[in-house]
């Protein structure tokens, strides 16, 4: 039954308020105004007052616009013919691409997984980037953030990403996302040939702020149908702390007491619930989540990165246009290194790493004006070469081919009694 | 009435009486939601929701149970994974077979299971709650069955059945009251219900926890020790290794009962739980450890509501088994996420916020959670304990927040995990400088058993703590140079205790847990280094020598104990400690 009204009694912020009976909470409606249709969702009801949340704004909303109640929460196509389109904050095709309304529809933002039905995840995901790679892997079902500080190529490193990774379907939810943004990353995807393989759900920095808050669910829900038909479906969501942000707003129209910097005090049930959906489905597919979130002032206890770390399985961090390897660190990579992955993977990882550590140690006693010695030469050696053949996003190297450049690098720099690493992974893998 | 997320306004005919924390159902589109009444203005009731409230509408049917929200206690808890709200999560049936589907509610304890039973009263004794009435044999426990804990004063057993197989639902004894003027009668079942937020007190007295928790942690077992019955706290910002060091204590510890409230947290650290703990073996009695273990498990993606019944869910059950005198732990985490949902709550409810939001009852409810906890006298004379560990994740990592602060006012033992060790891998990543325990003074005596001096050892262990950090301050700003040769060896010393005491390689199968025994000959062996007087002519010659015998030490926790690698490093070690320290071979 669909129900219309055209009395809006009060409007603050992007929240209208409708006298309505018999609505139900979390429903979807349509407004009807001068500057065109938008939907809205119910987000609160008192006594017959309906509070409705408008995704494209409030602007240009009179009094008398018509609210048309759809009786049916906020719902998405689904089918593989998703594959290869993309779509705007609300849901809707913005490609031109064929007529989607023949397809069965499904809700968003839906219950959890029994946490009894999931399995402790030992699938690797290769994106032949090194530094992730090699060194902090990811594993199918992870949900790991990037924080990085505004101005840092976190996009240019999540298409790439993208368009190399080995999964199945590729989803990719752009939140308040520049508008160059988004087309590089259309024709990243392009020129590499996978879009037929993914999804882009898309909202541009000069959408209204309230289909924002839209975008992750979206992606997620088509991902979990993607996942419980058995496929892999890596998830990236670009950038969670202008999702958050739309939240903040919401919840200071809503006259809500923020907690923290404006932040409501369900920011990390808001973004857990969101992450959580991450999952390795006990005989089906998986979803794996890697996520932008920018650091206000690369502040890493600002609350948005914070309580992310709390949520995530870990973090990569993004400075100085590469991939720290300091910091960084990906929680479940001991259930893949080794098992899934070559044998000598943790002993190259930890040696690499290591011998790293040492050359930013000598880098800054020679900056402190101590002599350089002939040893300090090999390890800054080592560290121009791992900088170049590792941390450089531009390197495309799959996993094996990484290790075994890993096993030269150290070859070129060390004696193999230098490195630290059992006698018999020596003898297999240093190079003669 | 009015719906605003999982907070539900509605409202009750003038007369009807209505209880604070009631449950009650709300139906939406047919099915019944859970919930629980949290305010009460007139006639209007607030209902927090335990399921989402989508779809629900003004006009909704809410219906009011009478009861309060309780817990089902009896044989066949152990080795159980329920929700928040003590729902099987095993049996309940999945939308699509994985997504949890709102509004079912199943019976906590398997209905159809039978249990030997066998009575230890007779017709005609007179009894009081918790007395034991009978008992079951649930796996490796015997399982007292007890008169109900919520009768008061003294009862008669009218009728006892005799010995036999028996179901939870199943009468098995019934009860005439005594003393008072009108007779009522209450049949017993070999399960009861309990009302989750009231303290259990059906006990003697309460004692002063003076008897060591052994959690196989040197860090804590030796420094910052835990009481039966006492409580602690660990809070660290993330990536510091809480969970880590939370599943390693519930391997680990010495209990009879480990309760894991998995409270507002990853699911993913849940499965391992669930995944793990079947295949591994309790060393104590050689059966799985999930035998000893229930899990209750609110993550942080399932309803915010049911996450602030879990903790009490949690103690619930912790106090029911420490009724049957045994001894119980309870790992919460984490109780920020708890205190985030009372926020949450709290602010839907529109109260005035105090510090950081957080409703100004906040410090109270921290209190009473943890002074469930303890050690008590039961009637029968036995003992039993339930310990109390939560982890707190303070925002930012600052332990300046009000849970943190809240928190410390109110458990006996802190264990802070800090930034700083964490990213130089000295795991775990308590911090001596800033942790402690009351416990230490509370358990002298007990503890003075391990050796005629220990606390003071390990007193005198942690101040070569704190001043070997100092002298660390001191080499980072004047160098090594600036510093004297005995100031270089305490550090030395200092360094060699943290390297091979406080660190503990949790996955390493023999560092990861150690015995009380080891602790004490380990210890002894490492506080003779420390009284060590060491004869060092340079600067080179100490740090030589003393990497020497570091890495002495450090095999030596690697090894077995008592096999012959590990009596092999430990002479070496006693051959260095008889000389003067120049000892390089």
């Amino acid at each position: 039954m669909i129900i219309e009204h055209s009395r809006i009694v009060r409007v603050q912020g992007d929240i209208i308020t409708v006298p309505a009976s018999g609505i139900t909470y979390g429903e979807l409606a349509t407004v009807k105004s001068r500057s065109g249709l938008s939907l809205a969702q119910v987000i609160r009801l008192r006594g017959d007052d309906v509070f409705l949340q408008v995704f494209a704004g409030s602007r240009g909303v009179s009094t008398g616009d018509t609210v048309r109640f759809l009786g049916h929460p906020m719902q998405v196509p689904f089918g593989d013919a998703l594959l290869g389109r993309i779509f705007n904050g609300s849901g809707e095709p913005i490609d031109k691409g064929p007529d989607l309304r023949a397809l069965p529809r499904i809700s968003i933002g839906g219950p959890s997984v029994n946490p009894v039905r999931r399995v402790i995840p030992r699938g690797f995901i290769e994106t032949r980037v090194p530094m992730v790679d090699v060194f902090n892997p990811l594993v199918e079902s992870q949900k790991l953030p990037i924080f990085a500080a505004a101005g840092e190529p976190y996009n240019e490193l999540l298409a790439r990403i993208g368009m190399r990774a080995n999964a199945d379907v590729v989803i990719l939810g752009g939140i308040g996302l520049k508008y160059d943004e988004y087309l590089k990353f259309r024709m990243a995807f392009e020129d590499a040939g996978v879009l037929s393989r993914t999804i882009m759900f898309v909202h541009t920095a000069s959408d209204p702020v309230v289909e924002r808050l839209l975008v992750p669910d979206l992606a997620l829900a088509v991902a979990e149908q993607f996942g419980v038909r058995g496929r892999r479906v890596l998830v990236l969501l670009t950038d969670m702390t202008a999702f958050a942000d739309a939240m903040k707003e919401i919840a200071i129209s809503m006259d809500q007491v923020p907690s923290n910097l404006g932040y409501p005090g369900s920011l990390y049930s808001d973004l857990a619930s969101r992450y959580e959906k991450a999952v390795d489905f006990d005989g089906a597919g998986s979803i794996t989540i890697l996520a932008v979130t920018t650091m206000p002032g690369d502040d890493v206890t600002h609350p948005v990165p914070d309580n992310t770390g709390y949520i995530t399985e870990g973090q990569f961090y993004l400075r100085k246009g590469v991939i720290e390897p300091f910091g960084s660190l990906s929680r479940l990579k001991q259930l893949v290194i080794g098992k899934v992955t070559r044998p000598d993977h943790g002993y190259i990882m930890n040696s690499m790493i290591r011998l790293f550590a040492r050359s930013r140690e000598v880098e800054q006693k020679l900056a402190m004006g101590f002599d350089r010695t002939p040893d300090d030469e090999r390890y800054l050696r080592y560290g121009r070469l791992f900088y170049e053949r590792f941390m450089n996003l531009r390197v495309d190297l799959g996993i094996n081919d990484a290790l075994d450049l890993g096993w030269k690098t150290l070859a070129e720099c060390f004696q193999s009694d230098e490195v630290e690493i059992k006698q018999e992974f020596i003898d297999r893998h240093w190079p003669a | 009435m009015a719906v605003n997320g999982p907070l539900v306004t509605c409202e009750v005919d003038e007369g009807r009486e209505v209880l604070q924390n009631e449950v009650a159902y709300v139906t939406c589109g047919g099915v019944p939601l859970k919930s629980e009444v949290i305010r009460i203005r007139g006639s209007q009731i607030d209902l927090q929701v335990f399921e989402s409230t989508t779809g629900l509408k003004v006009g909704d049917e809410a219906e009011f149970s009478g009861e309060l929200l309780s817990a089902t206690l009896g044989p066949g808890m152990l080795g159980m994974i329920y929700d928040g709200l003590q729902n099987p999560l095993g049996e309940l049936e999945n939308d699509q077979g994985f997504f949890l589907r709102r509004g079912q509610y199943l019976p906590s304890l398997d209905r159809e299971k039978p249990w030997d039973f066998e009575p230890l009263v007779r017709a005609g004794a007179q009894v009081r709650a918790g007395q034991y009435l009978g008992r079951v044999t649930e796996g490796i426990f015997e399982h007292p069955i007890m008169a109900p804990l919520i009768l008061q004063g003294i009862w008669e057993v009218q009728e006892i059945r005799p010995a036999g197989r028996y179901t939870v639902e199943d009468t098995v004894a019934i009860l005439t009251n005594v003393d008072a003027q009108v007779r009522r009668q209450v049949s017993v079942t070999l399960k009861q219900e309990w009302p989750v937020k009231r303290p259990m007190r059906v006990y003697e007295e309460r004692l002063l926890p003076d008897t060591q928790l052994l959690t196989q942690c040197r860090m804590i077992d030796i420094f910052f020790p835990l009481a039966e019955g006492g409580t602690a706290c660990i809070p660290g910002p993330f990536g510091a290794g809480k969970t880590v060091l939370q599943q390693i204590i519930s391997r680990y510890a010495e209990t009879d009962i480990v309760i894991i409230v998995a409270c507002g947290e990853r699911a993913g650290e849940v499965v391992e739980t669930i995944r793990e703990f079947p295949k591994l073996e309790d060393p104590k009695t050689g059966r799985s450890l999930m035998e000893r273990t229930v899990i209750i498990c609110n993550t942080s993606s399932m309803p915010v509501a049911a996450r602030e019944a879990s903790i009490y869910t949690g103690l619930t059950l912790g106090e029911y088994y420490r009724q049957l005198g045994l001894k119980v732990l309870l790992l919460a985490d984490s109780t920020s996420r708890w205190a985030q949902a009372l926020r949450e709550t709290s602010a839907r409810m529109e109260e005035i916020p105090g510090e950081e939001a957080f409703p100004a009852y906040l410090e109270s409810r921290i209190a009473a959670v943890y002074e469930r906890a303890g050690k008590v006298r039961l009637f029968s004379g036995a003992t039993g304990s339930l310990t109390m560990i939560g982890t707190v994740s303070p925002a930012g990592g600052n332990f300046e927040e009000p849970v943190t602060q809240n928190t410390l006012k109110v458990v006996g033992a802190f264990h802070g995990l800090s930034r700083t060790r964490s990213d130089q891998r000295r795991y775990p990543a308590i911090d001596p400088l800033i942790s402690w325990s009351l416990y230490t003074q509370q358990m002298r005596a007990s503890l003075n058993t391990r050796h005629e001096q220990w606390v003071d050892l390990v007193q005198e262990a942690h101040d070569l703590i704190f001043r070997g950090s100092e002298i660390h301050q001191m080499m980072m700003v004047v160098g090594e140079e600036g510093i004297g040769l005995d100031d270089l060896v305490i550090y030395l010393k200092s360094e060699i205790i943290d390297a091979v005491c406080l660190q503990q390689d949790s996955f390493d199968r023999v560092d990861q847990a150690t015995s009380r025994q080891r602790q004490v000959s380990d210890f002894g062996l490492l506080m003779d280094m420390v009284h060590h007087e060491f004869a060092f002519e340079s600067k080179e010659q100490a740090k030589s020598s003393m990497t020497h015998l570091q890495n002495l030490f450090f095999q030596l926790k690697y090894c077995p104990f008592e096999g012959d690698a590990y009596h092999r490093y430990r002479s070496q070690i006693e051959a260095v400690l008889r000389g003067k320290g120049a000892s390089h071979p």
